[in-house]
């Protein structure tokens, strides 16, 4: 690891020791914020009891559907946008406002109309991820050079090999961009529409803990979505730093 | 037709076939799910006349809290950003936590959040401003980082004053990027401070929304909906507006 690597992980360390220590005095009231040991102890409890399992599994299965429909329509939906520039510039004020509207508060719009099932959690993830991978694709696909379609011709290239072997690595910085924010905006909408109203799943389970004055399962089910939200961005950036190597040689 | 009225026309088109969907989805799902677009509209009329004083007061409220979680998120926002700009080793130690924290769903705090500040309006204004902090520090970091050297060398070479250098060089070469930074802090606030809303509390437009749906009252929670989008997408324009003529400029 390098200097800065250390330097990051001793602050972070220092933080949570502060937290500790903070708690243990007494400075921060014990029935607002558990000791970060404490919250380890009672997530590795909790997982061992396998109380919990049926809402991690839940949640888990809402966003992969959610990651894994709004990436392959978001690049699909990318890639037809970007062929026809007429649409695209139609569309270009809808994209831009996208996400500064504050999209929950269609979800009961959708529970309305799917009921009360795990439908609406896994459109509101899907809807959360999608532009920002189709806006992600176009960014992509406008920074591909156009020496590169040229190389393509003089090797007669066919159209599909063109697109696997030039444009996709061309594009692909973007691409990755694009993945990440469709990782962390599928967690997002399926955590917070379990928040708002659902009858399972990690965020209903955190929001019913909090209600019941259950903060050993609350801070354990909170840790535990924190531990795989920041391991999931940790594997894709190294999976990124690898490929983009490989594709690009630095 | 001129290129800008095709366009304009365009995107008209995309409006009105927006409007069409929700029609359509009008007649699929039925009256109990959604309402139309005529009736939602009017709906909304009604908020603004007939029952404007009930309407006013939870706009009132939104409208404090997030005013005020604005408010907090610039000053803390910049003052972060700015900080880890101008220090290189702490920008490059904390920029990957900014961004982790980032993608963290922040809806897994709010418990947190309500219990140190209980409920009521300052929780609302902190879950708020932890929606926007991130990201206005994360692009003021950026824009101070990424001034270009020949600036401050020239800012040298004339021997301005250290107070000349930050209204003379600094300020005019980061603004654009900060401000884009503003814009993105304003939408996610916002979104912040109604998530706060729907999940607890007894007023604003958010509660009206989660109220309404709990009592099966369609036409509050479209036209409150709708309401919030429109408001959201026109401040959206106005700052895109001033982020685009910035970004001319230099």
């Amino acid at each position: 690891m390098s200097r800065i690597g250390w330097i990051r992980l001793a602050v972070l360390l220092a933080l949570v020791a502060l937290l500790e220590i903070l708690v243990r005095i007494g400075s921060i009231p014990y029935k607002t914020m558990l000791p970060p040991s404490e919250m380890l102890t009672a997530l590795v409890r909790l997982l061992a009891a396998g109380t919990a399992t049926r809402d991690i599994v839940q949640t888990l299965t809402c966003v992969g559907a959610a990651l894994v429909s709004s990436v392959v329509a978001g690049f699909g939906l990318g890639v037809a946008i970007h062929r026809f520039p007429r649409v695209r510039r139609a569309l270009e004020p809808f994209f831009a406002t996208y996400y500064a509207v504050p999209f929950f508060i269609f979800y009961p719009v959708l529970i309305a109309i799917f009921d009360l099932s795990l439908l609406p959690i896994i459109l509101m993830g899907f809807a959360f991820a999608v532009i920002a991978m189709c806006i992600a694709t176009i960014n992509g696909l406008d920074r591909v050079p156009r020496v590169l379609g040229k190389v393509a011709r003089m090797h007669r290239m066919r159209e599909f090999e063109t697109a696997v072997r030039m444009k996709l690595p061309a594009a692909a910085p973007h691409l990755f961009t694009g993945l990440k924010l469709c990782v962390a905006y599928s967690f997002i909408g399926v955590i917070a529409s379990e928040f708002i109203l659902a009858p399972s799943g990690l965020g209903h389970a955190i929001a019913y803990a909090y209600n019941d004055f259950d903060n050993r399962t609350m801070y354990a089910l909170m840790l535990f979505v924190m531990i795989v939200v920041v391991t999931l961005n940790m594997l894709l950036h190294g999976w990124e730093q690898r490929l983009l190597k490989r594709w690009h040689g630095r | 037709m001129t290129s800008a009225a095709k366009r304009g026309f365009d995107i008209l088109l995309v409006l009105a076939a927006l409007v069409a969907g929700w029609q359509a989805l009008y007649h699929v799902a039925g009256e109990t799910a959604l309402t139309s677009p005529a009736q939602t509209v009017a709906y909304v009329g009604e908020l603004f006349t007939t029952k404007s004083a009930m309407f006013g007061r939870h706009a009132w409220e939104t409208g404090r809290a997030f005013l005020m979680a604005l408010g907090l998120s610039y000053l803390i926002g910049l003052a972060i950003g700015v900080a880890l700009g101008a220090h290189r080793l702490s920008g490059a130690v904390g920029e990957p936590i900014l961004v982790a924290l980032y993608s963290l769903p922040k809806v897994t705090l709010y418990p947190v959040i309500l219990l140190v500040f209980g409920l009521g309006l300052s929780a609302k204004v902190a879950f708020g401003a932890i929606h926007g902090v991130v990201p206005v520090a994360i692009f003021a970091m950026n824009a101070i980082r990424h001034i270009k050297p020949a600036y401050l060398k020239t800012a040298k070479t004339m021997r301005l004053a250290p107070h000349q250098v930050v209204a003379t060089v600094i300020v005019p070469a980061a603004l654009p990027e900060i401000v884009t930074g503003l814009r993105v802090g304003f939408s996610l606030t916002l979104l912040g401070v109604i998530i706060g809303e729907m999940f607890a509390s007894k007023q604003g437009l958010g509660f009206m929304v989660i109220n309404a749906i709990n009592l099966a009252d369609v036409e509050t929670m479209m036209a409150v909906a709708l309401i919030l989008f429109v408001a959201a997408a026109i401040a959206n324009g106005i700052l895109l507006w001033i982020d685009h003529r910035l970004h001319k400029r230099v």
